[in-house]
């Protein structure tokens, strides 16, 4: 791309970013002050968490079975909480909460490259050489982010992600990425702090007379991104990145090695126990990686010994969890791919792309859990006659319902071009009741 | 600009006589002893353009200080020399000068020290360096598209600037290019847009935009909706990049007697006739290979990209060839940081040149120059715009690009460093260049890692401003902490911060060679208390003192900036 053409810039590029996660001594007095009713604000908040099922999982061997068919594979359904919802029975922990989830059995969504498949299913766009669109995630921070004052963290965090762009947004909203473990990148170590804080004292003195001198606002700016970095490496926020930290006030407590496991001690399931506490401090929109799921060969051992055992743990166990607390109404669950993969079994015994029809789950978030809405045909290899088909953007639409962003929003383009939310989809019916 | 100003005829008389008062104190109320007019440093004129009067030089100052007028501003200052090296140094070479490139410019009492500063720095290989990562970067992007050779495409790039190759040459061997991805790596341009199976849109899109400044993308679906592009212009274009193929080549691994990624080769494929559109109707249209109303041969046998080629340098009436506008408009926006257009790649009637004469007449010197690079950079670095203070004040407050208004170079406008100038200059500033460890496949191993993360951590916003410094969490940790800072700020041997505390001298003098190695510039004399004031809170600790404000220096906002 071009990326030598107008590289001034100008102070909102700076600032917005920080616009959401600016900790400043008066806002942690407004902070304590806000816990006393935190648990009523907390729970009214709206959250989503993606789970990201980089590479294109197997949903026809998930979610939407053909123990019938050639292309059914080795696995078998089994009930769920869910009358009449059957799932893998490799999900077994899954199905005893599935009362609060829900599939979308007919996604139709053309688009079978993996870059070109995640653009599509995170921003309900396809990729288009004039504009780059926002991923969800980035929608919700630039959506709900402003109205969180008391959120010291950016508004979208990603676990093990990366690939997600902000877009025509800007990069303010870009996903703040850290591993499972809440490392974050350059972050300083607990002695390095000190020694930072020295360093910064030095470099507010250094600065001050180039932010005089008469060049534009850009210089004090740059200062302004220094302190609130600072702010945020000591805001006590962070301690939701940290699963061994306890912070009452923030209705954090450190991680008991129990609900460790009930999470799975891999880093999806950890991932998922950081996002629980991201949302609990009012991060809006929190997305977990797990990769792994290009399977062209060996698709039912992988699934079978790796994948599902890591997928059941996580996703039963956030769901209980978030409901326990009393935040699942409040917290809607996406889980998807890129797209799905072929109901054909190959000669590797893998599955390769396929978008014509596949699932994703969603759950939580206050919707008509509890069902499945849309069907394959017998084989699974198009949607059933009188099912209708869903794309991204009714994923989407469905998502902003939950969370209280109206549907109808637009934006506009770097280039003033009106850009509907989730592509102009529509919510779910079924699922919004 | 230009109108909008009833008056400004009026205006422009009285503006004239106070501005050439005002030209004598640019110079006289400059400090630095050896700033010249720039006019005096302007190259031997090439007006080899028909009727062209004016020498350009003048020409060029002229229509700028056209725009200080209808406007009623006055310009800032000349620059003084301390800003004016860095300044050079980071637009030519990629990074800061070293702490003896500085010194040595300072000292130097000669009167045309800043002319021959720049034909020296256009000799130096880091020119070279420079100009190859930011054209790869331009092509193929700062990611890693799969199927192509960054290795390639820089070795192409390199002997292009190297040689001073004329940009018409450049850029016709990038747009035909076939073969072998290293053994020609102009083909690495058309394998990075090649990477979703597209019948070439992103190709066409990329090649109109980036070498022609032109966004016909948007025909792609539609007619233009602001000028006078129709929906056929978009698929002509494309039309011309039909019959590119690439293939994939694999080879077995001898040690694991698997297939695994060999190179990629771009080749000729067959494709005659026209292409097919849908109208937003429904309706099918045909568009046959066309380049600004000249009509190419669509029959069997005919190599479009060849004949795409041979029309790049065209020109309308009696205009320049766009090739070459759009080449002089990203010259001038690197070096200003802003271009003539904004964005600089989207040109046409409906989005006017902030200085339509200035902008012809370049490029019309360009091509009677033969597309020669150099002479280009020439012609821009020794404007006076080029060498006015980033300072500003009352007098030019309203030329602010930033906040969205024309630009008018009536000061140098603050630019973000780029990554790989943030990187170079680091080391630089902190000598690592000179410590010899690695060597040179180490040190290009190394930078290559560092512009990952940030490949990683800022490739997420449209296009241009993905990879500066503008003023997200992840980028100010990484400067605040990253191994390169800590590696900049280290006291190991052979570092700059181990020289400079191992060789005797006082405080002062410490505390002015840090200043020079990293801003260039000798502190003042507040800014020396003050230093020596917080480093006097270090009691027996004064190397970490020392330490501190070399990161401090590092990390300000006056390093950070090109100003």
């Amino acid at each position: 791309m071009s990326l030598w053409n107008n590289y001034g810039m100008n102070r909102r590029h700076f600032m917005q970013h920080m616009a959401t996660a600016a900790a400043t001594v008066p806002a942690m007095n407004f902070l304590s002050h806000l816990q006393a009713n935190a648990d009523v604000v907390k729970s009214k908040q709206k959250a989503c968490i993606l789970m990201w099922m980089g590479g294109g999982p197997p949903t026809i061997d998930i979610w939407d079975l053909k123990p019938e068919s050639k292309n059914g594979g080795e696995f078998r359904p089994i009930d769920t909480a869910a009358p009449g919802v059957q799932i893998s029975e490799h999900m077994p922990e899954t199905a005893k909460v599935f009362n609060d989830l829900s599939l979308v059995r007919s996604m139709s969504t053309r688009e079978a490259d993996h870059g070109r498949g995640r653009y599509y299913m995170q921003t309900s766009y396809v990729p288009n050489p004039t504009v780059v669109h926002p991923t969800y995630g980035s929608v919700v921070s630039y959506e709900l982010g402003k109205n969180r004052k008391a959120l010291e963290i950016p508004a979208f965090v990603s676990v093990d992600g990366g690939a997600g762009q902000a877009g025509f947004l800007g990069m303010t909203h870009a996903p703040f990425v850290v591993d499972n473990t809440g490392r974050i990148r350059n972050a300083p170590t607990e002695e390095g702090k000190q020694r930072l804080g020295a360093r910064l004292t030095m470099l507010d003195e250094i600065e001050s007379g180039f932010i005089k001198s008469g060049r534009g606002e850009l210089p004090k700016a740059h200062q302004d991104v220094y302190v609130n970095a600072k702010n945020l490496m000591t805001s006590r926020q962070m301690a939701a990145f940290d699963v061994s930290k306890a912070d009452a006030g923030l209705g954090l407590e450190a991680e008991s090695q129990a609900m460790k496991d009930q999470y799975g001690t891999n880093g999806f399931g950890q991932g998922l126990l950081m996002a629980r506490r991201l949302v609990q401090v009012g991060v809006p929109f929190v997305e977990v990686n797990m990769g792994g799921w290009d399977l062209h060969a060996g698709v039912f051992d992988t699934l079978k010994n790796q994948r599902l055992p890591q997928l059941d743990k996580g996703i039963s166990a956030i769901t209980a969890d978030l409901k326990a607390r009393g935040m699942l109404d409040n917290t809607v669950l996406v889980w998807m791919g890129e797209f799905g993969r072929t109901p054909r079994i190959n000669q590797d015994v893998g599955r390769d792309h396929w978008a014509a029809s596949w699932s994703v789950m969603m759950g939580g978030g206050g919707l008509k859990n509890g069902q499945a809405v849309g069907a394959t045909d017998k084989d699974g290899i198009q949607i059933a006659d009188g099912s209708k088909a869903y794309l991204p953007g009714d994923i989407w639409a469905t998502v902003a319902m939950a969370m209280g962003i109206p549907v109808n929003t637009v934006h506009t383009s770097k280039r003033g071009r009106p850009m509907k939310l989730a592509n102009g989809g529509t919510p779910i019916q079924e699922l919004i009741g | 600009m230009q109108s909008g100003f009833p008056c400004f005829r009026f205006i422009s008389c009285l503006g004239l006589a106070w501005l050439l008062s005002g030209a004598d104190l640019l110079v006289s109320a400059d400090e630095a002893p050896a700033a010249e007019t720039p006019a005096a440093e302007t190259p031997a004129e090439t007006s080899e353009v028909a009727g062209a009067e004016v020498p350009l030089g003048e020409f060029i100052d002229q229509q700028i200080r056209q725009g200080w007028q209808d406007n009623e501003i006055t310009a800032s200052e000349i620059a003084s020399d301390e800003e004016w090296v860095r300044r050079i140094y980071l637009d030519l070479v990629g990074r800061i000068p070293t702490l003896e490139e500085a010194r040595a410019f300072l000292d130097d009492e000669s009167p045309r020290k800043r002319s021959v500063l720049i034909e020296s720095l256009l000799e130096n290989e880091d020119y070279v360096r420079n100009f190859t990562t930011i054209w790869s970067n331009n092509c193929i992007g700062r990611g890693a598209p799969m199927r192509v050779s960054r290795t390639g495409m820089e070795k192409f790039f390199r002997e292009a600037f190297a040689k001073n190759r004329p940009w018409n040459e450049i850029v016709v061997d990038i747009v035909t290019a076939s073969g072998h991805y290293e053994e020609n790596g102009a083909v690495n341009y058309t394998l990075a847009q090649m990477q979703n199976a597209d019948e070439g849109v992103q190709l066409t899109a990329m090649t109109t935009r980036l070498f022609l400044g032109l966004q016909v993308q948007c025909t792609q679906c539609h007619n233009h909706p602001f000028n006078k592009w129709q929906q056929d212009q978009f698929w002509e274009y494309n039309s011309f990049f039909r019959q590119v193929g690439k293939i994939d080549h694999r080879k077995v691994d001898p040690k694991t007697g698997r297939m695994v990624d060999d190179f990629s080769e771009v080749v000729w494929q067959e494709f005659s006739g026209p292409v097919y559109y849908e109208k937003r109707s429904g309706v099918m249209q045909v568009a046959f290979p066309r380049f600004e109303g000249m009509e190419v041969d669509a029959g069997v046998g005919v190599d479009r990209r060849v004949e795409f080629g041979k029309l790049l340098t065209h020109s309308v009436d009696d205009s320049a060839s766009q090739l070459a506008q759009a080449m002089v408009n990203r010259t001038w926006s690197h070096f200003f940081g802003y271009g003539f257009t904004r964005p600089v790649d989207d040109m046409g009637p409906h989005n006017p040149a902030s200085h339509p004469e200035l902008l012809q007449r370049l490029s019309k010197e360009f091509v009677a120059a033969k597309y020669d690079v150099k002479q280009l950079i020439r012609w821009i670095v020794a404007s006076e715009a080029y060498s006015l203070t980033s300072q500003y004040g009352e007098k030019n407050k309203i030329d602010d690009p930033a906040a969205g208004e024309m630009p008018l170079f009536s000061h140098m406008y603050l630019k973000s460093m780029q990554a790989e100038q943030m990187y170079d200059s680091l080391i630089v500033a902190s000598n690592a260049h000179k410590s010899g460890k690695g060597g040179w496949g180490a040190q290009e191993e190394q930078r290559r890692r560092w512009m990952q993360q940030f490949v990683v951590a800022f490739e997420n916003d449209e296009n241009d401003e993905s990879t500066t410094f503008n003023g997200t969490i992840p980028q100010a940790l990484m400067m605040m902490n990253s191994e390169l800072m800590d590696k900049a700020c280290s006291v190991e041997r052979g570092s700059f911060l181990f020289e400079s505390m191992s060789t005797p001298g006082s405080e002062n003098q410490k505390i002015q060679d840090l200043y020079m190695a990293a801003l260039s510039r000798k502190p003042t004399k507040t800014e020396i208390s003050r230093v020596q004031k917080m480093l006097s809170r270090y009691g027996n600790q004064k190397l970490n003192g020392y330490q501190d404000l070399f990161w401090a220096l590092l990390n300000s906002n006056e390093f950070v900036f090109i100003h």
